[in-house]
């Protein structure tokens, strides 16, 4: 395998809040190597070629969710988009995640995000006394969490999410959701009843209008939608 | 003083209710099209029979509630959506309700003088 360079376009949202009056968009070209395979080896080579450009990252292999960014218009993680993925030719359009205030170019002030993340108390209540060993759960109990507990609060759903672009303060958004749901489903969880009171909610439940797009962008592969049906489910099915 | 408040729980009977109504008026528009693949629009007279049959009457008022409450529903959700000041919200879903309930009352006129 040979380990011919190669040149990739990128066209970067720049905004540095201390010397910018507004954000706009950088032309910028970076030689990259075969194994240079993740949008995110391409990123740090032109990091090392700008400082200034600024992202997040940290694992680099899709388990921390630092780097989630808007990718030619769809949210996802550098450090999962393959660079084969991309047409030959075109440069590769970076943006921050939408709907959340930028703090530097590609990083975003996730604060709202994690409020309504804590808003669904995302950690089991269990009032018994804790047992010797650990609380056990049969097989089947215990399936029903998955698709759910892999959640890595990459905030890439959310922020694709019109619901949440109009209301962040009020709508718990997808990532929230589904994290409520993985509380609600858990057998271990004694305050399913509070929880589907506290969504039971115009705003905070009811405006997911079931688009899916948190689905299409999950670099997970989850399904926040599913979960936010089956949480609609458990209210039917508890009030009628 | 301006406090976030969420937490009005209702929403559920809404949810459930759009999706009932939803399935009502799909069953409608199916059972309107045969009727007129089947000739009850052939004429103004078999059109006249037809629309004065006890049953469509039936569910022609249901489709026309259904269809209120649906877009009651469905607008009041964008209103939500889009208009942020309280005081313009409530303007918008009063002017809402009374239009729909005007436009339901005019249907059952039209329905009922047949």
């Amino acid at each position: 395998m040979t380990n011919a360079a190669r040149t990739v376009h990128f066209k970067i949202y720049r905004y540095d809040p201390d010397q910018d009056a507004k954000p706009y968009m950088q032309d910028i070209s970076v030689e990259i190597e075969s194994t240079d395979r993740k949008l995110l080896d391409a990123m740090v080579k032109l990091k090392a070629q700008d400082d200034s450009i600024s992202f997040r990252r940290s694992c680099r292999e899709g388990v921390c969710g630092s780097d989630a960014m808007n990718i030619n218009g769809k949210n996802g993680l550098a450090c999962l988009t393959a660079m084969d993925s991309f047409p030959e030719g075109k440069p590769i359009v970076l943006r921050p995640l939408p709907g959340l205030p930028v703090i530097r170019d590609l990083i975003v002030d996730m604060t709202q995000f994690f409020k309504q993340y804590n808003s669904i108390k995302p950690y089991l209540i269990n009032n018994d006394p804790p047992p010797e060993r650990e609380r056990l759960q049969s097989p089947e109990d215990r399936e029903e969490l998955d698709g759910l507990y892999e959640c890595i609060l990459c905030a890439c759903c959310s922020t694709a999410c019109p619901s949440f672009w109009w209301n962040p303060d009020k709508f718990v958004g997808p990532a929230g959701l589904l994290a409520a749901y993985r509380f609600i489903a858990d057998t271990r969880d004694q305050a399913t009843s509070d929880r589907l009171d506290d969504l039971e909610d115009p705003y905070r439940l009811f405006r997911c209008h079931t688009i899916m797009n948190c689905v299409d962008v999950c670099p997970k592969g989850l399904n926040p939608t599913k979960a936010i049906g089956k949480i609609k489910e458990m209210m039917v099915r508890r009030a009628v | 003083m301006k406090r976030l408040v969420v937490g009005a729980h209702y929403g559920l009977m809404d949810w459930l209710a759009q999706r009932v109504t939803g399935v009502l008026m799909a069953i409608y528009t199916v059972i309107i099209f045969a009727a007129m693949l089947g000739g009850a629009t052939a004429s103004r007279e078999a059109w006249q029979a037809f629309m004065a049959n006890g049953f469509i009457r039936f569910i022609t008022f249901l489709f026309i509630i259904s269809l209120c409450y649906h877009a009651w529903v469905g607008v009041r959700d964008i209103w939500m959506d889009y208009v942020n000041p309280a005081a313009m919200r409530v303007i918008l879903h009063v002017l809402t309700l009374l239009a729909l309930v005007g436009y339901a009352g005019w249907a059952v006129q039209i329905i009922w003088r047949l």
